[in-house]
């Protein structure tokens, strides 16, 4: 245990109207919804922790921690948590052949801002549209007029933001003609999926999980290269416990020849959280308090030597957790698509 | 030509107080067709009576109209009356002028007086419009089916047997006695579950008044009350039990083993089996699926390649009496009833959906049945509690309430009741068997709510059980031990126990084929697929379908006492119901003009009854009939038919109309 979370505290202090916004607990919920899935009473814990920051960031009842309030800076400004410039959002593919999205591509790919501008997660994005290009799938990207989807700012309580966010990214499928979309983050596809429709979005949205076992169930991807990798699956909180996409992962993996596909202590429903979720990812989390520390014992408990994962947010705390920890040469992280890629 | 006469009623002061009854009277003489009006004290008094009976007489009234209190109150009272005038009962109105009238009206006395000249003017229009009517006398089959042999239809079994009425007893598994006979103590005074139960099972099967019908199911009912007609599956046994004696060699001889239902997967049964030894009846049934001789039979129809596998066929070769028969066939067996008492039961929660506890992945996580039959003396294991990995006797053992009860995200949202005081008795118990036990209780709330039940919780952590308010949120394996992590709320700390065994408390759900059997019988259920009794409180073992009783756990869940407390008020409404030689219709039911019919059929998907059944006529029209023995004269088949073609009797859309127009005439 990494440290305690009294939910029920805070929950009875919002029944009672008694909540201490400057306390720090109103930061630590990753969203990772494993109480709410629980709870027998179905209490919206979510919404309610959603709720209390909007109180903190719209009201100014309480004390925004830093790091979050500079990334929510960010975002509004330039519509990225780094704080990049836009027009360096399409970075990324300059050296590949992605073609700009035009009326009459099939797919949009959103490839969230962590791969789009990340050094060290650009590699997601990269193979991604690699595995389109070979399985000759007509898709494009919008680049500069994309933002951040927002999924983590409604989270973090800043509603307004998100709001300008999500009708931003809505005005900008329907001007390019998108009707159907596939992305990276889970995050992304939480939001476009459940959210943005209350909005007036009306795209198809599809994880790239989903659509890649579709491309190889469909025989247009065939991953034949034979390896010797012995793999854990990470479920994504927004994949897993908020959407109920378990399967197609674990379909992926099985299809290349030879990976074998070993479960942590924890899966699918009962899959611990990488702790990025609910903007926590933008905030700082003191070593030894890290839930991707936890997790990554659990992989490394596996004997697997790659731990396979399918979210940005994910991605990035377990190559903190696997560098801090000084285990890179005991296991490796590995996007999906970046497997399926070395398999092809 | 209608002669009617009007009967006002002071009511000492109820209405005369609030209402000038002279005044009344001489209106109401002014009326149309009305050639008597009189004041009374109290009409409903014997000498009022008697005043109406005569002026019935005298004045030679053919209809009648009572302005007195409700309906409700008396309507029965007047139309004995006038029928003891030689009228026909239902050539009465009553115009309601206390309840209606000057009850409300206190405060106006000139307004209150004007109203009730205008009652009684509604009632004298529609009473002209009164037709003759009369109450049909239908036969009963007094013959009672009971379906589910647990404690609950035992209990009603006897009783109406002993009632001295015919009793068939169907029951889907191969013996009787039910859930409770899976029981190793009853809570709270600890006796033991088979040595109370066993004996009143015997007592069905050896009373003359019972038939008994194991591995059978009912299928389709038909009819109605007094006049059921049903038809039951007797499953096949492969064993004549017109010649079997129950000697018992082909079980114990019987090479082939599969998990016995009745253990829960804690012990074996033979292929060839009586699920206990004081199974009810106790002659066998053989199970196809893990017979050899039907693996063989299978093999060689499949045409497989390879060797066959062997015969077998040794319960046959042993039976003395040729009792095994490999051709015997499913029956369908029709039956006339009376009256049927449902006493289905229930089936416990199948815990495998909370992954995080791990049953059916730890060996060492079981559920409260399965540790019943593990301590029950004449269960797989002859009552000795050990751990199924080891074989251990556990000393530290964890208990979790509310496994699928009071969830709302994966369980069912209600209590089962029962869980609290199940744990308390197996802590009790475990701690009785061996004093090293330790048990621990992760608990929502404690719910002990009978008689004697609080202080049997309070035996419990008296004797050392300790109870931890909060739920479990994983279970998991460590150097051969169960940690059992959860989260102690009253502390506001996580702990972890590490357990050598864990026991789920399991609630109680509807068994399976509670909605198909709800359907055929017409009965409602609620969202949970539990029997909807007619009345939660007045009437709780009546359903909505006449002549059709709920008993047991079938409503919701029940322990014992509450059980065969319902299974002894489902038969004694039975008897009630058996005390008549003919059972009377109520005339006042809804009837379709069949030519005016256009077989929509509206009118039977509204019917809360279900009592309108179809018809289809020589000419190839299907119209809507009504089943008098059914109807209970709602009407809402009338306000629902676009064609006009329902009325009811006694408030037909003539008299209706009438009593509505007269007011602007």
């Amino acid at each position: 245990m990494v440290r305690s979370f009294p939910t029920r505290k805070l929950i009875h202090q919002s029944q009672l109207g008694v909540v201490d916004f400057e306390s720090e607990d109103t930061w630590i919920c990753a969203t990772c919804r494993a109480c709410v899935a629980r709870c027998p009473r179905g209490v919206a814990i979510i919404d309610i922790m959603k709720a209390l920051r909007s109180v903190v960031v719209g009201m100014g009842a309480g004390h925004v921690p830093d790091s979050l309030r500079v990334t929510l800076k960010n975002i509004a400004g330039t519509g990225n948590p780094l704080g990049e410039a836009a027009e360096k959002r399409t970075d990324w593919a300059k050296d590949l052949e992605v073609k700009t999205f035009t009326k009459g591509t099939e797919i949009l790919y959103f490839s969230c801002c962590i791969p789009a501008y990340d050094p060290n997660i650009k590699r997601v994005a990269r193979a991604t549209a690699s595995l389109l290009n070979k399985a000759g799938v007509s898709f494009g990207i919008i680049g500069a007029r994309e933002s951040c989807c927002g999924e983590s700012v409604r989270k973090a309580g800043n509603e307004s933001l998100f709001q300008t966010l999500a009708q931003s990214n809505i005005s900008a499928f329907s001007e390019n003609g998108v009707t159907k979309v596939v992305v990276s983050s889970p995050h992304c596809y939480h939001t476009f999926k459940n959210e943005y429709p209350e909005l007036g979005s009306n795209i198809e949205v599809v994880h790239f999980t989903q659509y890649l076992a579709e491309l190889i169930r469909e025989g247009r991807l065939k991953p034949t290269r034979e390896t010797n990798l012995k793999v854990t699956y990470h479920d994504p909180c927004y994949l897993g416990r908020h959407n109920s996409v378990y399967d197609e992962p674990r379909e992926i993996l099985r299809s290349i020849p030879g990976l074998d596909l070993v479960e942590m202590v924890d899966h699918r429903e009962n899959s611990l959280c990488c702790g990025g979720g609910g903007s926590r990812i933008w905030q700082e989390t003191k070593k030894g308090e890290r839930l991707s520390d936890l997790r990554l014992d659990q992989a490394v408990a596996t004997g697997a030597s790659v731990l396979a994962t399918a979210c940005p947010y994910c991605m990035l705390n377990f190559e903190d957790s696997i560098l801090t920890s000084d285990r890179s040469d005991v296991i490796k992280l590995k996007e999906i698509s970046e497997l399926v890629l070395e398999a092809l | 030509m209608a002669r009617i006469g009007v009967f006002i009623c002071h009511c000492g002061t109820n209405i005369a107080g609030t209402v000038d009854i002279n005044g009344v009277v001489e209106a109401a003489k002014q009326m149309p067709m009305v050639v008597h009006a009189a004041e009374n004290k109290y009409n409903c008094s014997e000498p009022g009576q008697a005043l109406i009976r005569d002026a019935i007489v005298e004045h030679r009234l053919n209809r009648v109209v009572i302005a007195a209190c409700s309906p409700r109150m008396h309507e029965n009272t007047f139309r004995k009356t006038v029928a003891a005038a030689g009228l026909n009962p239902y050539l009465l109105e009553i115009a309601n002028l206390r309840e209606h009238c000057s009850w409300v009206h206190g405060d106006g006395k000139e307004a209150a007086t004007i109203k009730a000249m205008e009652l009684i003017r509604m009632a004298v229009a529609k009473v002209a419009r009164h037709e003759q009517l009369f109450p049909k006398q239908v036969p009963l089959t007094k013959r009672a089916l009971i379906i589910g042999g647990g404690i609950s239809g035992i209990q009603a079994a006897l009783d109406i047997a002993n009632a001295g009425h015919k009793v068939v007893l169907v029951e889907r598994e191969p013996t009787i006695g039910g859930r409770m006979a899976q029981l190793d103590k009853t809570f709270p005074t600890l006796d033991c579950s088979s040595c109370i139960l066993t004996p009143k099972m015997v007592e069905v099967a050896q009373h003359p008044n019972i038939t008994l019908l194991t591995s059978a199911e009912v299928k389709e009912v038909k009819g109605f009350v007094g006049n059921f007609e049903v038809s039951i599956l007797q499953k096949t046994r492969k064993v004549d039990h017109t010649k079997c004696t129950g000697c018992g060699i082909c079980w114990q001889k019987c090479p082939e083993k599969a998990p016995s239902e009745f253990d829960v997967g804690m012990g074996k049964r033979t292929s060839i089996y009586i699920p206990f030894p004081q199974a009810v009846p106790p002659k066998p049934v053989i199970d196809t699926s893990s017979c050899r001789y039907y693996k063989y039979l299978r093999f060689m129809e499949e045409k497989k390649e390879g060797k066959p596998p062997p015969q077998c066929r040794v319960c046959e070769k042993l039976c003395p009496v040729n009792a095994i028969d490999w051709e015997q066939k499913d029956e369908i067996l029709t039956e006339k009833f009376g009256a049927i008492i449902v006493a289905t039961g229930y089936k416990p929660f199948d815990p495998t959906i909370y992954s995080e506890l791990g049953f059916g992945r730890h060996p060492d996580v079981i559920t409260g049945l399965q540790l019943e039959r593990m301590m029950s003396a004449s269960g797989p294991a002859s009552g000795e509690v050990t751990r199924p990995s080891t074989g251990e006797h556990p000393k530290d053992v964890v208990f979790l309430t509310c496994v699928g009860s009071r969830d709302e995200q994966r369980g069912r949202t209600y209590c089962s009741k029962v869980c609290c005081m199940y744990i308390a008795k197996h802590a009790i118990m475990l701690k009785e068997h061996d004093p090293e036990v330790q048990c621990y209780v992760f608990y929502m709330d404690v719910r002990t709510v009978s008689k004697d039940y609080e202080e049997f919780y309070k035996r419990a952590q008296e004797s050392g059980t300790i109870y931890i308010r909060g739920k479990v949120s994983q279970i998991r394996q460590e150097d051969g031990k169960l940690i059992v992590r959860g989260e102690d709320t009253l502390l506001g700390e996580m702990v972890e126990i590490p357990a050598d065994m864990v026991v789920l408390a399991i609630g109680m759900e509807h068994n399976p084929g509670a909605v198909e059997l709800a359907q055929a019988l017409k009965v409602s259920y609620d969202v949970n697929e539990l029997f909807i009794e007619a009345h939660p409180k007045l009437r709780p073992v009546e359903t909505m379908s006449d002549g059709v009783f709920v008993a047991g756990a079938c409503v919701g869940p029940r322990d014992i006492p509450e059980s065969v407390a319902s299974g002894g008020a489902a038969a004694a409404k039975v008897a009630v119901l058996f005390s008549q030689d003919f059972l009377t219709t109520d005339p006042m039911v809804a009837v379709i003009d069949q030519m005016k019919c256009g077989g929509c059929l509206l009118c039977t998907k509204v019917c809360p009854f279900k009592a309108i059944d179809t018809q289809v006529l020589r000419d190839g029209r299907t119209v809507a009939v009504v089943n008098e023995s059914l109807c209970k004269g709602c009407g809402l088949c009338v306000a629902a038919c676009r064609f006009g073609a329902p009325n009811l009797r006694g408030f037909t859309q003539q008299q209706l109309l009438a009593e509505v127009t007269s007011l602007w005439q």
